[in-house]
């Protein structure tokens, strides 16, 4: 089975490719969390293409509810089509809408199973798909009909901490906690997607990134895929290196900065010190 | 060796259980960690740790058992107390920092000694030289003056792995995943929950679907109805250091217990008296504070508003402008405590001292009567009374 590895667009640490390995061998679910903008989602989007399967995306929303994503029986049409004399109104399996995990379990070949962003739906969901994670399997009731993975697929699961998760639905899964990346890593990173990016600009541009995730107060810190946009800004406009260049060690508002700084809150504090510190050093 | 790291763990209080282990195991024998001590530390890490706070806690457990540092009880030893801490001050290691500690034989030998303190200690300790507490010179702990100071608790991990994360471990901000006890102050809060429908239109109203078919002459006609929700809207004022320290536990109780009871929940910290700002975060309670007048603005008079605090101090802090014991404030306590009752008008204080102590303490009795007696103890009972008096 090949084996999950950084790519050329995607860097992966170790400890993270340790955990998709288990994974992907044990056929369990990985949870991942993190910092948003850290690559959850894209992670599953990466697995998929290393190990050469489709994905099936299934996004959560707040009214999302687990049977959804096995499948629906559409009442409501065949009430209509009852009414309407419909012939097809007498087989019930005509009324059998599949959700994506029933897609997945179906498949001939593996496939990647993207359930992102789990946090998102209401506090019972992860409960309702225990026993279709654990044993890839579930009853269809209107047709008695079991369905069972020909394939056990590998789910790939993002959550951003905004609800806690049950701990019987957790000890099925791996998990890995994605870090915010340290300098090098993000180094390679930015290599990684904008590989004609100037040297000079590459620097330049961390130095400030990083000095305004260390800014105290923060309300939404930029991470990876702010820098990306930034410096795909920065390079579009053709900036040169040295407006990003501060002559003292000071904080300046650097230029686009609508593409790291997110909301009018943190703006303002940054402007704040940034005016405070030309003062206080000049 | 590895039912023992399981145990350790277990004794460390990370919620493992046999079914992670054997999926470890499993791991194993697939052969995904290979032969490579890091990779079966990011295995195991990534099989029996599911939450990321508990990451630190399984990196020490880690470090012990496979360092063959014998401390079958040690472990439990090492489960830095939180008011040992409580004292702690922002003290980061600085890069000079670093290099002074160098004169102390390095930064893995100041480690090495603080591993060894942790086994040893057992109780908390304040001023010193050599135990791990606050107010001393040795160089662990907090409110030290040691510049070589090790300051156990940080924000953040800076040295990743094993034993030589000792962090994240202040309890500065009330822990919202205390489970111990909450169930039943989960229990007593239900009563506070107002069921309404809100939002968009999914559940199919049955009685309605029926009436409106009828009256189509039996083709069918759909009516749907929005999700029942519970909507009550909760702020929740927690008095936080001082002589609240000794009620910390049942605070986090309660605490927790809001958190997964309540979907609208607002909470702020204050210290002795709500003034003119609070704070949403302990570490940074100085940088980050909220004007009370942007919390009276942005949350209407439909939240409920409860106060957590034992409300003893000096009458002064209540009374006149100036009194506070941190800050000069404009206002007197008693002026904005007046603001927000006539702002929110369900209010209710809950204190967690014992309730036949109340009137013995002046400023409790000024706060009973600035409340309007509705002044409950934290206890079971307490909150009970409460959210009687809130649902009115």
């Amino acid at each position: 089975m090949p084996a999950f590895h950084s790519t050329e667009t995607y860097i992966a640490s170790r400890d993270l490719e340790v955990a998709v390995n288990a994974a992907v061998t044990l056929e369990r679910p990985l949870l991942v969390k993190g910092e948003p903008g850290t690559g959850k989602t894209m992670l599953a989007h990466e697995v998929a293409a290393a190990l050469g399967h489709p994905l099936i995306e299934w996004h959560i929303k707040s009214t999302t509810k687990a049977q959804q994503g096995l499948y629906e029986y559409d009442a409501v049409s065949r009430l209509r089509d009852g009414q309407l004399g419909d012939a097809r109104v007498h087989d019930i399996a005509n009324y059998i809408v599949r959700g994506k995990l029933w897609d997945a379990f179906d498949a001939e070949a593996p496939v990647v199973v993207l359930i992102d962003e789990i946090d998102k739906a209401d506090i019972e969901f992860p409960n309702d798909l225990l026993l279709e994670l654990d044993r890839m399997e579930f009853f269809v009731y209107e047709t008695r009909q079991t369905v069972i993975a020909r394939r056990r697929p590998i789910v790939i699961i993002t959550s951003n901490n905004e609800k806690e998760l049950p701990d019987a639905f957790l000890r099925r899964c791996f998990f890995h906690y994605i870090r915010f990346p340290d300098r090098p890593t993000m180094e390679k990173i930015v290599q990684a997607h904008y590989p004609d990016l100037r040297h000079d600009l590459a620097r330049e541009a961390m130095n400030v990134f990083f000095q305004i995730r260390d800014v105290p107060g923060l309300k939404k810190k930029p991470a990876t895929s702010e820098l990306l946009d930034w410096l795909k800004l920065l390079m579009v406009e053709d900036m040169p290196a040295e407006t990003l260049r501060t002559k003292d060690t000071h904080l300046v508002i650097p230029p686009l900065h609508g593409a790291l700084l997110k909301n009018e809150q943190d703006v303002h504090l940054f402007e704040r010190i940034a005016f405070l510190a030309r003062r206080g050093g000049g | 060796m590895f039912p023992t790291f399981l145990l350790s763990l277990k004794q460390a209080g990370l919620p493992v259980s046999v079914t992670e282990y054997l999926t470890l195991m499993g791991a194993m024998k697939a052969g995904v960690a290979g032969y490579s001590v890091e990779d079966f530390y990011y295995l195991s890490r990534s099989c029996l740790v599911k939450d990321e706070r508990h990451l630190d806690r399984f990196d020490r457990v880690f470090g012990t058992c496979f360092k063959g540092l014998e401390s079958a009880e040690g472990i439990e030893a090492r489960e830095l107390p939180e008011d040992w801490l409580r004292k702690l001050v922002e003290k980061l290691l600085s890069p000079e920092e670093m290099e002074e500690i160098k004169a102390l034989g390095g930064f893995d030998a100041i480690m090495e000694r603080l591993r060894e303190l942790l086994a040893e200690q057992k109780g908390r300790h304040q001023g010193g030289s050599k135990w791990i507490g606050t107010a001393g010179t040795s160089p662990f702990g907090g409110y030290g003056y040691n510049p070589e100071g090790v300051r156990i608790g940080q924000k953040e991990s800076r040295h990743r792995r094993a034993v030589k994360v000792w962090d994240k471990r202040d309890f500065r901000d009330l822990d919202g995943d205390v489970e111990l006890g909450t169930r039943n102050f989960r229990v007593a809060l239900r009563r506070l929950r107002r069921f309404a429908r809100q939002g968009a239109p999914t559940e199919l109203d049955i009685p309605d679907t029926v009436r409106a078919t009828a009256n189509n002459a039996g083709m069918l006609d759909l009516k749907l109805v929005a999700e029942r929700h519970n909507t009550v809207k909760l702020l929740l004022f927690l008095d936080i250091g001082g002589s609240m320290d000794e009620h910390v536990k049942v605070c986090e109780e309660l605490f927790s217990a809001c958190r997964t009871e309540f979907k609208h929940l607002e909470y702020f910290y204050f210290h002795n008296y709500p003034y003119e700002k609070v704070w949403k975060d302990n570490r940074r309670r100085y940088e980050k504070t909220i004007p009370t007048w942007e919390v009276l603005r942005t949350y209407g008079p439909d939240y409920r508003l409860i106060f957590v605090g034992d409300a003893a101090m000096s009458p002064y802090e209540i009374t006149t402008a100036g009194g506070s014991v941190e800050h000069w404030n404009e206002e007197s306590g008693r002026v904005w405590l007046d603001r927000m009752t006539s702002h929110y008008r369900r209010a209710a204080w809950l204190n967690p001292t014992p309730a036949n102590s109340w009137e013995f303490v002046q400023s409790i009795s000024i706060t009973r009567q600035l409340m309007e007696r509705r002044m409950f103890p934290l206890t079971l009972a307490g909150i009970d009374e409460m959210t009687r008096e809130l649902s009115r």
